[in-house]
């Protein structure tokens, strides 16, 4: 890190401020409160000097001069408000407004536009123009994106986000002067990353969103920021919802506020892909196989069914004769709750999950040593970063923009080495080419008879570069497994305050891990045969290793395994499970929709996604986030519910399962009448957090209250994870893990537009013609 | 695709002037203009891949300068400066007259493809306007008896 810089002093309206020198005038004033009105200026994007909006006297200068682009100098003095200035911006707005359309009260921005607000601060209420308006039709441009060209300012911004930030270029500028427009790199059409980002950053209503055009209007909506549901990088989204026939619609997803690990970065899955809730082949009703077919019924009559049938091969033959797969899209506190359940309430290890990561041999290789791994922050601050495998631009879109904007604004040297040309090399200082990823970890951990004759002298180098780098984050992705993460770590103990970064592939593929949905691991790594505080505290803990997932499929073709419960995950589908294997199996799914693995079920219930549901999610960096409930339909239950009434309905005290209700005596007003102000704040807090009160055994809270407790690394700031802020937790002081069965990792090889099963029920990602693999829902066979 | 010995020899050559590839963009494309016609598609992409842009780039930069064109255009492109001075000067009768003797508007062909006539900012020329640029040569202190004449060589030309 290079010293702290030297402070300038200047004076701002006759206010003192100190920046560090190279600070712009804008930047400058805004930490001390003063705004100075900007249009093509944008943080960390090049300076552009066109909107001339920014206007300032600096004392000493003949003009008037942009703040945008002004560095600040020891002793400047500066004015941002006088009659003088207030003429100008006028005259700004005035001439911005020359072609505008006044079509505010249909337009998208209406109501969040820069302009609007501009020129409610600084305009005229009249104009001195009297010529006509050119009009020009909108254009559609994919089916995400739609340009207005009257409404556009020409402040650039969308060019210079979508090249400087997303390196993919597809916008520029056509003609000159006032005729100029911005225009799409396929002349008509655009073909890029979809990733709407240039929407988002338009300060007008120019460009707007093929899934929330002409809607609804931003203030008939209700924000909620929760967490991505797709990849494993975990943006923060801001959902706006508004009320629906069945409860509450998701109608855009952005982060305008810069909250979060991602600031205003999302993708189009985060962006768009919420669409999947509103897909009409959502599972609405529980469902149970009666005469070879699935018919609706009522949830008290599936979840007695349910629990009926798992009672009777408890008697019979035993938790044994059970087997159980978890999800990697459901909250820490599902998980959590859902091996507890299978091992507290079944009796049994056998719980397993769909695994894209080796995160039990990277707890192993980790184990100790603290501070050892890196925050999805730290990716956008390290001095270094050294990316073994995987395509994070399109598997990994936020690690991505981390990296290349750490590269552009930071100026850090970025080392690839893949056995692809990934694009990410575009912003590497060096790209080594490797026929495959483990050799060259394996020469990093110390195998130097790994780099042949041909390759020697580069992959040298290269180590060479990378042990003198300080500050390094070390990402590697499913290439590296067992021991070669330990091979990695060594070589990373050997480079002064360098950090891991395992790349799992969904949402919550990093918390499905964490929480223990393991047959040989437990929450935080620990061996099921050590089950120490775990045993202290529920009592039960079956010792030996249950079956993993493959063994699972296994149990139930010779008729070992009896019963199998799925939740949020569709083995049959994803990992090519024979569905004959589940003939004699009775088999529970808990999904959105009727996937392959559903298809097959003797019960599905219908369940509710991230977005709508309260609890927490942790990244593939271990970055633990909240989620807050967004979307709503009255149809489904989450997960975490359906787990306990199941647990119920097989004659467990649900106590035993969920903490809840520990020494809370809250009165939540019900008994008060009037004076029920206090509780009934509380409880509207808590609504509008999405949060049930303690009180209740669907309360996930009450089981972050065990995880915290008893898994280690997770004790976080409750309070900073309440506020919406990411927390990086420690795998460090988790368990031992383990290193084996590698054959268990699947990748699941999503790209930009594709998400598991939620992709295929996303009309917009099977939308664009980007997705070249597009897997429409209707491919699904239902029956 | 292929360009004359003498333009990969001119490309070459000015490839060395700058520090950067880019920069050799603008007079690249008026080559490649003045040997094809016209700036075609497979120019377009020819050149964006040659200096590491994107075809969007250099379209960009086309649609800037009224001197370059994607479409064809015909074999002498008339065009008339209707800036300050030539307008003075009798500008817009010179423009009326074309258009009547052409049979064309601004930025159109004949149907012989021979005259396309456009009016074009200051052609730096103001000391002896009206002026009127055709392809790469200048007439000046033109009036419509004058620019029949102008007219009517470039016909010649071509017989
Ligand atoms: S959607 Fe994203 S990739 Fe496409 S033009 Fe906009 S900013 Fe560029
Ligand atoms: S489309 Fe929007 S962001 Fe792009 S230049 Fe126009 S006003 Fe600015
Ligand atoms: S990068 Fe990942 S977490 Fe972020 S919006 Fe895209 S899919 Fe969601
Ligand atoms: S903000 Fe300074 S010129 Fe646009
Ligand atoms: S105004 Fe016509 S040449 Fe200058």
């Amino acid at each position: 890190m290079a010293d702290a810089p030297k402070l300038v002093n200047i004076t701002v309206d006759g206010k003192p401020v100190a920046a560090p020198a190279g600070t712009l005038l804008i930047e400058a004033c805004k930490t001390v409160g003063i705004e100075v009105p900007s249009f093509c200026y944008y943080p960390n994007l090049s300076l552009q000097g066109a909107c001339r909006m920014c206007l300032v006297r600096v004392e000493k200068m003949p003009k008037l001069q942009t703040a945008c682009t002004t560095g600040i100098t020891e002793g400047m003095v500066v004015v941002t408000d006088s009659d003088e200035i207030r003429q100008a911006r006028k005259s700004m707005v005035e001439m911005l407004l020359g072609n505008h359309p006044l079509d505010c009260p249909v337009c998208d921005a209406g109501g969040e536009c820069e302009l609007q607000d501009m020129t409610f601060s600084y305009g005229a209420a009249e104009s001195k123009f009297i010529e006509l308006k050119q009009h020009r039709d909108e254009q559609q441009w994919s089916p995400v994106v739609y340009f207005d060209r009257p409404r556009c300012i020409l402040c650039y911004r969308c060019v210079r986000v979508c090249g400087e930030g997303m390196d993919v270029w597809a916008l520029g500028v056509d003609n000159r002067g006032a005729v100029s427009t911005i225009v799409p790199n396929k002349q008509d059409h655009l073909e890029c990353e979809e990733c709407g980002m240039c929407i988002d950053i338009c300060p007008v209503g120019a460009l707007t969103s093929g899934a929330y055009r002409y809607k609804t209007r931003p203030w008939e909506m209700k924000h909620v920021g929760t967490t991505c549901t797709h990849c494993a990088d975990g943006c923060k989204t801001t959902l706006g919802v508004r009320r629906s026939d069945t409860g509450m619609e998701i109608v855009r997803g952005d982060n305008r506020d810069k909250s979060g690990i991602n600031g205003d970065f999302l993708c189009i899955k985060g962006r768009y892909a919420f669409d999947f809730a509103n897909n009409e082949d959502r599972l609405t009703q529980p469902l149970i196989r009666k005469g070879g077919r699935l018919v609706p019924a009522t949830w008290e009559e599936a979840f007695e069914f349910v629990g009926r049938r798992f009672k009777e091969v408890l008697d019979r033959e035993g938790g044994r004769a059970i087997g159980v797969i978890g999800s990697t899209r459901t909250t820490n506190e599902e998980n959590y709750l859902l091996q507890k359940f299978a091992r507290v309430a079944l009796g049994t290890n056998n719980i397993d999950h769909h695994r894209t990561a080796d995160f039990p041999a990277f707890a192993a290789a980790l184990h100790g040593k603290s501070g050892a791994t890196a925050s999805m922050r730290d990716v956008y601050n390290a001095s270094a970063i050294l990316l073994i495998g995987n395509d994070p631009t399109e598997e990994h879109p936020l690690l991505a923009w981390q990296i290349r904007n750490n590269v552009r604004l930071h100026n850090a040297r970025l080392y690839v080495v893949n056995s692809r040309p990934i694009k990410l090399r575009r912003q590497a200082a060096s790209f080594t080419q490797v026929t495959s990823e483990t050799d060259f970890t394996e020469f990093l951990g110390g195998d130097e008879s790994l780099a042949s004759f041909a390759t020697r002298e580069g992959w040298n180098a290269v180590r060479d570069k990378l042990r003198a780098e300080q500050g390094l984050v070390i990402i590697f992705g499913s290439e590296i497994f067992g021991e070669d993460i330990q091979a990695l770590a060594r070589f990373a103990a050997s480079v002064p305050g360098a950090k891991l970064l395992c790349l799992g592939d969904y949402a919550n593929s990093r918390g499905a891990a964490d929480m223990g949905l393991y047959p040989d691991l437990l929450p935080g790594y620990f061996p099921v045969s050590g089950a120490g505080k775990f045993h202290q505290e529920w009592k039960i803990t079956p010792a030996a290793p249950g079956m993993n997932i493959g063994q699972m499929f296994e149990a139930t073709k010779t008729g070992q395994l009896k019963a199998l419960y799925v939740i949020g995950a569709n083995p049959v589908g994803r990992l090519n499970v024979n569905p004959s294997t589940l003939k004699n199996t009775f088999v529970v799914v808990q999904d959105m929709f009727l996937t392959e693995t559903a298809a097959l079920a003797d019960v599905v219930l219908p369940a509710a996604n991230a977005y709508e549901k309260a609890g927490t999610f942790t990244n593939t960096c271990g970055d633990i986030q909240i989620l807050k409930k967004a979307g709503e339909v009255t149809t489904a239950k989450p997960d975490f519910e359906m787990i306990v009434r199941i647990a119920d309905a097989i004659g467990f005290d649900v106590r035993k399962l969920v903490p809840f209700g520990h020494g809370v005596h809250a009165d939540m007003g019900q008994s008060r009448g009037a004076q029920s102000g206090e509780a009934d704040q509380h409880a509207v807090w808590l609504e509008a957090n999405g949060l049930e009160p303690k009180m209740s055994p669907f309360d996930p809270v009450a089981t972050l209250d065990e995880i915290q407790r008893l898994v280690p690394g997770y004790d976080v700031s409750r309070t900073e994870l309440l506020a919406g802020n990411d927390q990086h937790t420690s795998i460090a002081a988790m368990g031992p893990g383990t290193v084996q069965n590698p054959e268990l990792i699947v990748p699941a090889k999503n790209n930009l537009f594709s998400s598991g099963t939620l992709g295929r029920y996303s009309r917009t990602l099977n939308s664009v013609i980007e997705n070249k693999d597009p897997e429409p829902a209707d491919a699904v066979p239902t029956d | 695709m292929r360009f004359s010995d003498q333009f990969e020899q001119r490309f070459t050559e000015m490839l060395t002037h700058y520090p950067t590839k880019r920069s050799v963009l603008v007079p690249t494309l008026l080559y490649a203009q003045d040997e094809v016609g016209f700036l075609s598609e497979e120019v377009i992409a020819e050149i964006a891949s040659r200096l590491d842009l994107t075809e969007l780039d250099v379209r960009n930069v086309i649609s800037y300068y009224s001197m370059l064109t994607t479409k064809p255009r015909g074999k002498f492109n008339v065009q008339v400066c209707r800036n300050i001075s030539c307008l003075l000067r009798g500008a817009d009768e010179l423009i009326e007259h074309c258009e009547k003797k052409l049979g064309i508007g601004h930025k159109g062909t004949t149907p012989d493809g021979l005259f396309s006539f456009e009016h074009v900012e200051c052609i730096g020329a103001c000391s002896w306007a009206p002026a009127v640029q055709v392809n790469y040569d200048f007439h000046e202190n033109l009036t419509t008896e004058t620019m029949d004449r102008v007219l009517d060589e470039y016909r010649k030309k071509v017989q």
